[in-house]
């Protein structure tokens, strides 16, 4: 049989807030553009996003976060991908991110920031192109 | 309203228009789209006639201002005798940050507070809990104990103001909070005024704060409505949002229609209490969204008002006039804010703000065009509230009632609205009602499929967003925005202060009084006087909410997508 | 060493991340999947395998995540497959059952795994009983399967459990005819979730008068019993009577029910390679796409063709 790839796609919400329409647009969008898509809810430690990032071995994670604690949370879930040993996940983040923040969680190894008002389409675009190597 | 000679003479002479005129015109001119749609999937027609609202009773569907069935709007005067009142929402840091902004709001000429607490305190845990990280003071004021409460408060005098707090799962414990501080101010609790958001139920599948499973939610907010009823008059104890569910995707039509449902399930189990309709309805209060479609937005207000009367009428039998008044908050819809061009949601929010004022609200926030961004600056707050007094004042707007009653297109399209809500409510009913239909995951579904389609729309340019997917700058676009930023610092104060609270309360009394309180609930009592109790011996929040997850369960939600 | 072997290594270690490696293998059908299965199948038959079945809004993940934490409590180590389906329109998946499970990810002897169908019928996905595999030869004492809970047609997972569970809880109206129409003969023990509703009881009856009709001759009476996810209550019997029913096949059927497993295991592994390499010769002559078109254009229906062409294709055969 042949060998059949599916991208899995993780999509998680950081923080307290609970803001998850953009959160679930961004999974059906994926979900319909033939991903498997997984979502854990609100409210996920940086420890449960990482851990199931691990166990479900997808090849994204998605970050959402319009709680403003971004620069709290985000630091310490790239620090636990790095410890994992994750280093074939891909990981955006989408939400309320003031500008002058995306240069410092681009550095950290977040590939890309997106804001309010971001086609779906750009996104699948993004997921796709950006999908990370794998043997 | 009509003669029927008249109306047929209408009919005609618009089929020969349509034969003659129109098919001419368009020959040369194409409409720019085949069919004109609302958010809510209304198709829109060409023009409207007295042919849409031949079957109008002025008496009966719209009747006089301060009269049945109110759709003209609550007041024999409105705004001619009082302006709307303009309560922006604030609050961010430390009990002191907070405290520091109202007193200046209040000499801008503001005329009440309106609360906003942090996710901990949103979610019923202190300060200092892990999960508290990185969000202590961030998108609204931390208030752990009475402590910070005494603080947010001092120097207000609360027999003069009147506050609304935007809190629903904690509702009890930071209420209990606010009559402890009036108690110590010397205010006699008949004078304290204000709300408390207390909408439990729209957490399920909207705003999604929600910590204890749906049964509990409701007992909890039912408290607070039957406490407020016996003890507090001037306090409104529930604000039965629509706004949430408008921001989490939904149409016009279902946030009218489900906000409504709420309502029928709060009262219904007011009722239960032993309490009569007329006791308690004149309080209750609703919040809506106001979004871009300027006439769909007034025809939803126009149309919630009526169909809120009616309801308290012909359902619950009331027999006080106020008991079916529907007093309501609006606010100018956030998830229309865009972080490109952020200067247009000025005008966004006068659009919006406008057509909240058309359609007859209490009372009015605006948001700030900076909140696709960040918290909003003193400047864009500033800017905001200004939109809202040029209304007022300088636009000529408010100086007659009800002004667009009898535009064909808006009575048309405010019966279309109150039949379609109608239907929905029917459904609702069929289903076993509120609690049924979140266990079902019906209104999750329902939102979830508006949301999508919304976004669809604007990815497939169906729905122009100016800026975002239309009229868009090349290249990176600066604007130098002053960001809002929290201290991080607030974090480390704010449980330096809850840990000194902690040290000198009597803790003797404190594990008294939470023991207390687990009885009243197992009990199944109404826990507001316990409460009462508990914030006065300085239990903090994150105490008396564990109490009630240990009893209650806590929620998992129910995912729809 | 090799990457397979590597990751043979660490599933036969407990290690997480190789499990999880293991498994995205098997799903993807990648040529190392069968070399991986090969080398681990030496380490399986140790885990007691608990197959969840029955309709949508039973309650299915919420009694889950409380049967792991029962299981942990016992110091049991946890293995968990929860099966969504995949659209068969755009070929994605939503996977969003391991939300209730969510607080136990981080539990070092639990591991999650979500699931899409991948269009394989009967309630699990084609890799899921390869993985339940990978999973048992990590050390987990108990895999426990969430199939898609569609209704009636999930008698898939009596091909990959020990005990089956099916669940049904009051007011899902109609869904106990489904039960009645499939899920009946597979069941081991029946729950019935939400049991602090109305109409618990009544759900009972319904499936005690069921039983009375079905099972007269079994030495396994299937027990029913009641629930509250929502709390855990009932949980702990739950617990008890998988236990005493693990026993029941060690002892009694164990080597029977095992030899049918592994009967149905070999023809179902038979069946996927003779159709594999009839597909693949078809392809190849290009006949599948001439069909194919034909079908498309509603010239014939699917299964007329497929009786055709294995009548004039392999009549020699």
């Amino acid at each position: 049989m042949q060998s059949t790839r599916k991208i899995r796609v993780l999509i998680a919400k950081p923080g307290l807030d609970s803001h998850d329409r953009g959160a679930k647009v961004v999974a059906r969008a994926l979900r319909d553009a033939g991903m498997e898509v997984i979502y854990t809810g609100l409210r996920q430690t940086p420890e449960q996003i990482v851990e199931t990032a691990l166990q479900e071995d997808v090849d994204v994670i998605g970050l959402s976060i319009l709680s403003g604690a971004h620069k709290a949370l985000f630091p310490r879930i790239m620090e636990l991908i790095k410890e994992k040993g994750l280093t074939d996940v891909m990981v955006f983040a989408g939400g309320i991110i003031p500008e002058e923040d995306i240069p410092e969680l681009k550095k950290i190894g977040i590939k890309e920031v997106f804001g309010p008002g971001t086609p779906t389409d750009k996104i699948i675009k993004f997921v796709l192109e950006n999908l990370p190597k794998r043997t | 309203m009509f003669d029927k000679e008249r109306i047929k003479e209408i009919e005609k002479q618009r089929e020969r228009w349509e034969n003659t005129t129109l098919p001419k015109w368009i020959s040369h001119h194409p409409e720019r789209r085949k069919e004109f749609r609302n958010h809510s999937g209304m198709q829109i027609k060409r023009v409207y006639t007295p042919e849409d609202i031949q079957e109008m009773d002025y008496m009966r569907d719209l009747g006089f201002p301060g009269e049945y069935p109110f759709t003209r709007g609550l007041h024999a005067t409105m705004y001619r005798g009082r302006i709307w009142t303009m309560r922006m929402f604030a609050g961010y840091g430390t009990a002191e940050d907070t405290n520091k902004r109202f007193k200046y709001l209040l000499s801008e000429g503001e005329t009440g507070l309106s609360t906003a607490f942090d996710y901990p305190t949103i979610m019923g845990y202190d300060s200092d809990h892990p999960m508290a990280r990185g969000e202590v003071g961030v998108c609204g004021v931390a208030v752990s104990s009475l402590k910070d409460m005494e603080i947010l408060f001092d120097g207000i005098p609360l027999d003069k103001v009147t506050t609304s707090m935007t809190i629903n799962g904690p509702a009890s414990t930071l209420l209990a909070m606010y009559v402890a501080v009036g108690d110590k101010q010397g205010v006699p609790r008949e004078k304290l005024g204000g709300t408390t958001q207390n909408d439990n139920l729209k957490e399920f599948f909207a705003q999604k704060l929600c910590i204890f499973p749906p049964k509990p939610s409701l007992k909890l907010s039912t408290d607070v409505i039957e406490y407020c009823a016996r003890h507090l008059p001037k306090w409104n104890p529930i604000s039965i949002s629509g706004y949430h569910i408008r921001e989490a995707g939904a149409t016009a039509l279902q946030e009218l229609a489900f906000t409504l449902y709420d309502g029928i399930a709060y009262v219904e189990s007011t009722l239960e209490r032993g309490l009569k309709v007329d006791d308690f309805a004149p309080r209750l209060s609703f919040f809506f969204a106001s979004h871009n479609d300027f006439f769909e937005e007034i025809a939803k207000f126009r149309a919630a008002r009526r169909l809120w009367a009616k309801i308290m009428k012909e359902r619950f039998h009331a027999k006080n006039p106020r008991s079916m008044w529907m007093r309501m908050h609006v606010q100018t819809s956030g998830c229309t804010l865009t972080a490109q061009q952020p200067l247009n949601n000025i005008v966004r929010t006068t659009i919006q703000a406008l057509a909240a004022v058309l359609g007859g609200t209490q009372s009015l926030h605006t948001n700030s065009f900076d909140e696709a961004l960040c918290l909003p600056t003193e400047e864009a707050v500033r800017v905001a509230l200004r939109t809202q007094q040029i209304i007022a004042y300088e636009s000529g707007v408010a100086d007659t009632v009800d002004p667009l009653a009898g535009s064909y297109y808006i009575e048309a399209l405010t019966n279309e609205m109150e039949e379609k809500a109608m239907e929905y409510i029917q459904k609702i009913d069929d289903m076993g009602g509120a609690i049924a239909a979140i266990e079902k995951g019906f209104f999750q579904k329902e939102i979830a499929n508006s949301a999508y389609r919304y976004q669809r729309e604007i990815d497939e340019k169906k729905r122009i967003i100016v800026g975002v997917n239309e009229y868009t700058i090349k290249g990176e676009e600066e604007y130098p925005l002053k960001i809002l930023r929290v201290d991080p610092k607030v974090e480390e104060e704010q449980i330096a202060r809850l840990q000194k609270v902690k040290r000198e309360r009597d803790n003797r009394k404190v594990k008294e009084v939470l023991e207390k309180l687990h009885y009243a609930a197992e009990k199944d009592e109404n826990l507001m006087p316990t409460i009462i109790e508990a914030v006065k011996a300085y239990a903090t929040l994150g105490e008396i909410t564990e109490v009630l997850r240990k009893v209650y369960g806590e929620y998992k939600e129910l995912i729809v997508i | 060493m090799s990457k397979t072997e590597e990751i043979v290594k660490g599933v036969l270690a407990g290690n997480k991340r190789s499990i999880a490696k293991a498994i995205t293998l098997i799903e993807n059908n990648d040529p190392e999947a069968k070399k991986l299965l090969a080398h681990v199948y030496s380490h399986t038959g140790k885990a007691h395998i608990i197959g969840i079945t029955g309709p949508g809004g039973s309650g299915k993940s919420t009694l889950i995540e409380k049967i792991v934490r029962e299981y942990r409590r016992n110091g049991k180590k946890v293995g968990v497959i929860a099966v969504d389906p995949t659209s068969p329109f755009t070929g994605g998946a939503f996977l969003g059952d391991r939300i209730r499970m969510q607080e136990l990810s981080t539990d070092e002897d639990v591991f999650i795994r979500s699931m899409a169908t991948r269009n394989y019928l009967g309630g699990i996905a084609r890799a899921t009983k390869d993985a339940v595999k990978v999973l048992d030869a990590s050390g987990k004492d108990v895999i426990i399967v969430e199939t898609v809970g569609a209704g009636q047609s999930e008698v898939e997972i009596i091909k990959i459990a020990d005990s089956v569970v099916v669940i049904h809880a009051p007011g899902l109206g109609d869904e106990i005819q489904a039960i009645k129409a499939g899920l009946m003969e597979i069941a081991d023990i029946f729950v019935v979730n939400k049991a602090d509703r109305e109409n618990a009881d009544k759900a009972v009856i319904d499936i005690q008068s069921m039983l009375q009709l079905n099972n007269k001759e079994k030495a396994w009476k299937p027990p029913i019993i009641k629930t509250v996810a929502l709390t855990g209550e009932g949980v702990t019997e739950l617990i008890e009577k998988l236990e005493e029913h693990r026993k029941f096949l060690e002892k009694e059927k164990a080597r029977k029910k095992s030899l049918s497993k592994a009967e149905a295991e070999l023809v179902e592994a038979i069946k996927e390679q003779t159709a594999n390499s009839i597909i693949e010769k078809l392809r190849k002559e290009g006949t599948l796409e001439e069909v194919l078109q034909k079908i498309v254009k509603k010239e014939i229906d699917p299964v007329s063709a497929a009786e055709k062409l294995l009548k004039e294709k392999f009549k020699k055969e």
